[in-house]
């Protein structure tokens, strides 16, 4: 892929003056996106790539691993790439996911480095602009009476995040997830497709990707899974919380790394990351790409993992995921 | 109507801009040429060069209209060496071999390359025009289409192909088993259990629909080529200077017409893309129009259909991009992922917030089918000459382009070892005399139609009954119907006005 290499060095050297503030001195530094270009790891990988611009010697390439949704990558990083200082590769949510039900392997969350994050994302649950629910109260009121009687879907299998949260939802309703009539569409924009359509009456999807339906009124957002408002242009949307539903899903993007890098590649990391939080480009970066800022990195980002693990494995269980 | 006029003004303003016309210019030669490689389609081509357009820094609109250049000039490029080799350049060019690859070797290739041209042309203009005219309706009515429609579409695609191939019966059945075996391969998309993985990461996303294309076809064709060369019994293939005459258009011009429209209306379905359009087109037209028995011995319309259909679907999937924000094929969800790399929200406010993007893409398509006909036409002697290359180059240079096409897809050493294992296995099918369409179309329509079934299921309890519950389903069940009964109907009737005509006499 070399045409790439020298395509996003161009990108970097051509859109970034390079200011004279402290720079991590990485080598060839890059960043792997576990997935095909232009999807979400595609886009957390720029987030990298432009954000840190100002605060590595030289600029972050983007490459592709994709192959087993995530699986291949995180296998390379650790076996062969393990001790790879140079790199960093994208993961969300969806992956510690994947880590728990076993998809990538023999690996878990403690055999890799977690390096900072790049923005955050936020469940959603949205319904047609003409459905009867009004409020997320009218959703839960028939979850509870009859879990068979609203047909809720999204861009995931069973097991995936899209399904958490209807599992979630499901669960303070009072059901157990596997009564819950769940319709895997294969992406988001499949499932959104349905819901115009009809086929499905409730759609657990992200908020990011409702900006685009806010102003045409196709859909409406019943609650966002936030721990509390979010900014504009999102501040109209009431949360699940505030509607007294405790339910809340943060899709997390950021960065990992080789669990046998030194401890100096890795702060190196870690300082360019906590160099960019630090300014408004970063923020403007975030904003841009559809995320909402949530910055966390080196023992931080790694203490949140965990805690955030921990929460997954549970929910993974009750929801009959894993043993 | 005004607002179609006046965004197209603004359209073509932007398209004809000189930098912009070049762009058109440029993505449509880059892609036929990466089409006309084996193993490098439509979602590739656009896939690498998305970041390049990225990179460079050009306006949004600019960046998409190189992108859409090199999608349209793909989807025509994938005919080339399905028809010269015999080796498919992309999925939707798979129907293509059936009839172009024999019209080849009966010395036609510069007829089959430039009938096709003419085809290609037909189904994208056409797709065009009816997105300009009526994108927003077409939208609206693609996405009433649920999954229980889906599963009438797939049983009338099934349907349509059951006639297809093979001169086996059984062996057109077991190829299409294998195909749908193969689409079970990863993990399953409702419940997220793997399947059939064996614990390896690298198929857990399923197999890629390329990978088994260019594996079956590609490889097997070129073992083929080199167990006749060990024998000593290649024959070269004779090569004229044949073009397309104004009697197979005027035989062709009605396949043209129905294969662009069913291409067209499955294109705009979220899911469907042009493998599917070009197969049911192939299908139906076979049902329709083959009298004799000279589909898949280099029958003109044959060769129309498919290429109509599978141009007519890459600007048909362009609509709910467009509209809905929804990607109606692999290489449109790519689009897609350009569009937001680009700050731009594809969905329902597009046209309304970004005109110059959105109508600017739409008047470089109408630009970028005329460029591709007349970049086309005239390159059809030289593509035609590629036969000329003695099979000694020849053979191992497909072989290379296959595997540099395949790895760059992924960048998975592993993708290689599918490709060449399917290669092998393909090989020993067709010493079985096994047709190979069967399989690949099994596993294109098959793991739709699972999802499908499932997601219809999933919505209504387990009861079956949803899936004759409207009228769209209950539409495409009689088609179904009516495609394997009305040529045997016709036989009977043929046959019993020879008897007649016969007892007359």
């Amino acid at each position: 892929m070399k045409i790439i290499h020298l395509s996003t060095a161009l990108a970097c050297a051509l859109g970034f003056a390079v200011p004279g503030f402290a720079q991590s001195e990485i080598d060839h530094p890059e960043c792997v996106a576990p997935a095909n270009p232009g999807g979400g790891f595609d886009l957390t990988c720029r987030v990298a790539q432009t954000g840190l611009a100002p605060h590595v010697s030289s600029p972050v390439q983007v490459n592709f691993m994709p192959g087993g949704i995530g699986a291949v990558a995180f296998n390379q990083f650790n076996t062969n790439r393990a001790d790879d200082g140079s790199a960093i590769v994208a993961f969300s949510t969806g992956s510690l996911l994947n880590i728990i039900t076993g998809k990538y392997g023999a690996f878990d969350e403690k055999s890799v480095r977690w390096v900072g994050t790049a923005g955050a994302d936020f469940g959603a649950v949205v319904v047609r602009a003409d459905s009867d629910y009004q409020s997320l109260k009218d959703v839960m009121d028939d979850l509870s009476a009859d879990p068979q009687s609203v047909v809720v879907g999204a861009g995931g299998s069973v097991g995936s995040q899209d399904w958490m949260k209807g599992a979630l939802l499901m669960r303070e309703a009072g059901g157990t997830p596997m009564q819950m009539r769940y319709v895997a569409f294969d992406g988001g924009g499949d499932a959104i497709a349905a819901l115009l359509g009809g086929s499905i009456k409730v759609y657990t999807g992200d908020v990011g990707e409702m900006v685009p339906y806010l102003d045409s009124g196709d859909m409406r957002v019943l609650a966002v899974l936030s721990p509390e408002r979010l900014e504009a242009p999102f501040d109209q949307l009431p949360t699940a919380k505030e509607q007294g539903y405790d339910v809340e899903w943060t899709i997390l993007r950021g960065f990992y790394m080789g669990g046998k890098t030194s401890d100096e590649d890795y702060q190196k990391w870690v300082d360019a990351f906590e160099a960019a939080y630090a300014t408004e480009e970063f923020a403007q970066i975030q904003h841009d790409k559809g995320l909402l800022p949530l910055n966390m990195s080196g023992e931080e980002l790694s203490a949140s993992i965990e805690g955030r693990m921990q929460t997954l494995r549970e929910i993974a269980t009750e929801a009959g995921l894993i043993q | 109507m005004d607002t179609v006029l006046s965004g197209l003004a603004t359209g073509f303003a932007v398209a004809l801009d000189p930098f912009n016309l070049m762009l058109v210019m440029v993505g449509c030669f880059v892609g036929t040429l990466i089409g006309a490689l084996p193993g490098l389609g439509p979602i590739n081509g656009v896939a690498i060069l998305l970041p390049i357009a990225y990179g460079l820094g050009f306006q949004p609109e600019s960046a998409l209209i190189l992108l859409a250049g090199i999608y349209y000039g793909a989807e025509y490029g994938g005919r080339i060496s399905s028809i010269l080799l015999n080796v498919p350049g992309d999925a939707g060019a798979v129907m293509t071999t059936l009839d172009g690859n024999p019209m080849a070797r009966a010395g036609q290739a510069g007829r089959a390359l430039s009938l096709s041209a003419v085809a290609s042309f037909a189904g994208g203009t056409f797709a065009v025009i009816l997105m300009s005219l009526f994108a927003p309706a077409l939208a609206g009515f693609a996405v009433t289409f649920g999954p229980a429609d889906y599963v009438a579409l797939m049983v009338f695609a099934f349907a349509s192909l059951a006639s297809l191939v093979g001169k086996s019966t059984v062996k057109t059945l077991l190829g299409a088993t294998i195909g749908l075996m193969l689409a079970t391969i990863g993990i399953d998309a409702n419940t997220g259990v793997p399947r059939y993985t064996f614990g390896l990461p690298d198929i857990l996303a399923g197999i890629d629909f390329l990978i088994v294309v260019v594996g079956l076809f590609g490889m097997a064709e070129l073992l083929t080529l080199v167990e006749h060369q060990a024998r000593g019994t290649l024959k070269s293939l004779p090569v004229d200077k044949s073009f397309v005459s104004m009697a197979d258009l005027a035989a062709t011009k009605w396949t043209i017409a129905r294969a662009s429209v069913i291409g067209f209306f499955i294109g705009i379905l979220p899911g469907t893309g042009a493998s599917v359009a070009s197969a049911v087109a192939y299908g139906t037209e076979k049902r329709i129009s083959d009298k004799d028995g000279t589909f898949g011995t280099g029958d003109p319309r044959g060769l129309a259909a498919p290429e109509a259909a599978n141009n007519a679907a890459a600007g048909g999937s362009m609509v709910p991009m467009l509209t809905l924000g929804i990607p109606g094929s692999g290489t449109t969800a790519i689009l897609l992922g350009a569009l937001l790399m680009f700050n731009i929200q594809p969905g329902p406010m597009m046209f309304a917030q970004r005109p110059e993007v959105a109508w600017g893409l739409v008047a470089s398509m109408y630009i970028g089918n005329v460029a591709l006909l007349v970049i086309n036409l005239p390159l059809v002697g030289l593509f035609a000459r590629m036969l000329t290359i003695p099979q000694h180059y020849l053979t191992p240079l497909i072989a290379i382009l296959a595997f540099i096409g395949i790895y760059t897809i992924v960048g998975n050493p592993h993708d290689l070892f599918m490709i060449t294992g399917l290669g092998v296995f393909g090989w020993f099918l067709r010493k079985l005399d096994f047709s190979l369409a069967p399989i690949v179309l099994g596993f294109v329509l098959g793991g739709l139609f699972e999802d499908n079934l499932r997601r219809a299921l999933s919505i209504s309890g387990g009861d079956w009954s949803i899936l004759v519950s409207n009228w769209k389903s209950l539409l495409l069940y009689a088609l179904a119907l009516l495609v394997v009964i009305l040529p045997i109907w016709l036989g009977r009737r043929a046959r019993a006005n020879a008897v007649r005509e016969a007892e007359t006499h």
